[in-house]
């Protein structure tokens, strides 16, 4: 981190202020602190590439209604069916003459839905698993452990298949079967993290000050473990978007008419070898938003390897 | 002020079992110094864990301001008795800036006023507003422990536990850390137990010295003693010889 500030020299305004050694509030530093990890961030390309797709699919996801028409992603017009690349449709349309380029763009709604949910709920529950496991040891790490190696046998397609065909199809439950087979890495995880900390001076001393079980887990072991829980979760990225798109593609997740780029790929199928883009430009959409996660992951980690 | 009873700690069952302490008494009036000195593993720093209450399976009477405390401490007696750690590198969280770390024991025993107290503990140890919101990677080693003693103080406890507070630090840093502990010693009447392998260190402190081995307190005399030589267990000699740089008149020159 110091290397940061002799090679900017001097900083002034409001960098010397970020990057200043001596902070004069509470704010300063923690800002000082964010500023310091995106310079880092920054001098590596790969992840701000990746940054930069996670950020765009978060931005059309957010403002889709100013990047394509709505009613082109719904409207069926069969006399325009599997109409190739052209100025009104950039990327054709599909078998019953839908905007390819709409789907796409409002497809990025589903899939950001998929995964934020699929993430709110697999983080916590794996930091209620591993936190107290890792913490206390002794039967109750037996006990959340053996759970978690339960879940862990399951096998995740299977299970999803097997729990949108007992709930019936559709995105919620397609969320629900993800991250009943997602949590237990992120519980491991946790448990991992805990244990490293565990026995840290630092704890020792948060336990003679008086302080409870419940306050050396949140105030002392969390924020250390949440990096790494973090970057996990952003590497996890790309297989759940994977799976939710296998799931759309077998018919088990989002269903007709809303767009989901795994669905649209199933669709296209049939045309894949006449119409090739019906099928492609989807996937491609998949390949990009799950690369773009999979190299922000990356960079974090590196990022975080670094810091020591 | 501290008082151990037939104070034992035994690691593992069976026949793997190993006795760290055996049998251990002793007492510190209130405003007394006393050093434990020893080899590694003589069960010196167990000793001082488990008066601080981090060995919940210590057998034994340990009494603190004429109270015996069980294992599990309640929390009022955390603002009697407080703990520095030998290594200012790992006692301190490594997210969390000075003001967090001193914050925090403020707000866990409600006591207010956390200004003032941070602002006052600092100047106590000698660090000034600047170093307030660092994080511990922005700060040397003997700012650090620094931070680690401030913190220690912050709950105003009447005694405190010392392990090996210097040995992590190089020797002009030691000196320094030496002067603010006895400094803050004479100030507020702080008892204190203090471990060390070093003679010369626990003689600058201490009145009083144990010497450990093997889990045994094997014999107490005082820092004068020490100093002319006078012990008779054979191996507070062997172990005395082996300090031969202890010199008051030169630690004296040295700390000055």
């Amino acid at each position: 981190m110091s290397a940061t500030n002799l090679r900017i020299g001097a900083p002034t305004g409001w960098r010397g202020w970020l990057l200043d050694s001596a902070p004069a509030s509470r704010n300063q530093a923690r800002l000082g602190r964010w500023y310091r990890a995106w310079l880092g961030l920054r001098r590596n390309g790969l992840a701000m590439t990746g940054l930069v797709i996670v950020l765009a699919l978060v931005f059309v996801a957010l403002f889709a209604p100013l990047f394509a028409n709505h009613a082109a992603a719904y409207t069926q017009t069969l006399t325009d069916r599997l109409q190739p690349m052209s100025w009104a449709h950039p990327f054709g349309t599909d078998e019953l003459g839908r905007d390819i380029y709409a789907r796409v763009v409002f497809g990025s709604r589903t899939t950001l839905t998929i995964v934020a949910l699929v993430s709110l709920i697999v983080v916590p529950v794996g930091l209620a698993m591993g936190l107290p496991a890792g913490y206390f040891g002794g039967w109750i790490d037996a006990v959340l452990m053996r759970l978690t190696d339960i879940f862990l046998a399951f096998p995740r397609l299977v299970l999803a298949l097997a729990f949108a065909a007992a709930l019936g199809p559709g995105i919620e439950n397609a969320v629900i079967a993800i991250s009943l087979t997602a949590w237990p890495p992120y519980a491991r995880l946790a448990r991992a993290e805990t244990l490293t900390w565990r026995h840290a001076e630092f704890i020792e001393a948060a336990e003679l000050q008086g302080a409870s079980h419940l306050r050396i887990l949140f105030t002392q072991i969390v924020p250390l473990s949440m990096p790494s829980v973090i970057i996990r979760l952003t590497l996890d990225m790309a297989g759940i978007i994977l799976t939710a798109a296998g799931l759309g593609f077998l018919g088990l997740g989002a269903q007709p008419p809303s767009p989901e780029w795994g669905a649209m790929v199933s669709s296209g199928r049939q045309y894949l070898l006449d119409q090739w883009w019906v099928a492609t430009i989807p996937g491609l959409a998949i390949f990009v938003v799950s690369l773009g996660f999979n190299l922000l992951g990356d960079g974090l980690r590196d990022l975080s390897d670094s810091r020591g | 002020m501290i008082e151990l009873d037939r104070v034992s700690v035994t690691y593992g069952v069976g026949h793997t079992a190993l006795r760290a302490v055996q049998d251990v008494s002793l007492r510190i009036a209130s405003g007394e110094a006393l050093g434990l000195v020893g080899e590694s593993g003589s069960g010196k720093s167990t000793v001082l864990r488990a008066v601080a209450g981090l060995i919940p399976h210590a057998e034994g009477r340990i009494a603190i301001d004429g109270r015996v405390l069980p294992n599990r401490r309640p929390r009022e007696s955390r603002k009697i008795i407080q703990m520095v750690f030998q290594d200012p590198y790992g006692s301190l969280h490594p997210n969390q800036t000075v003001d967090q770390t001193l914050s925090a024991p403020i707000a866990i025993h409600r006591l207010g006023d956390a200004e003032r107290r941070i602002m006052a503990a600092l100047t106590e140890v000698g660090l000034g507003r600047e170093h307030r919101y660092r994080y511990p990677h922005q700060l040397s080693g003997g700012q650090r422990q620094r931070v680690a003693i401030a913190r220690a103080l912050i709950l105003e406890p009447r005694a405190l536990l010392l392990d090996e507070p210097t040995s992590a630090l190089d020797v002009s840093v030691q000196a320094e850390i030496l002067n603010l502990l006895t400094r803050l010693r004479r100030d507020h009447g702080l008892t204190m137990l203090m471990v060390s392998h070093d003679l010369a260190v626990i003689a600058h402190i201490c009145d009083r010295i144990g010497v450990m081995r093997g889990g045994r307190l094997l014999e107490m005399t005082t820092a004068a003693a020490m100093a002319e030589g006078r012990v008779s267990d054979p191996y507070s000699q062997q172990l005395l010889r082996a300090n031969q740089t202890l010199d008051p008149a030169a630690i004296a020159d040295v700390t000055a």
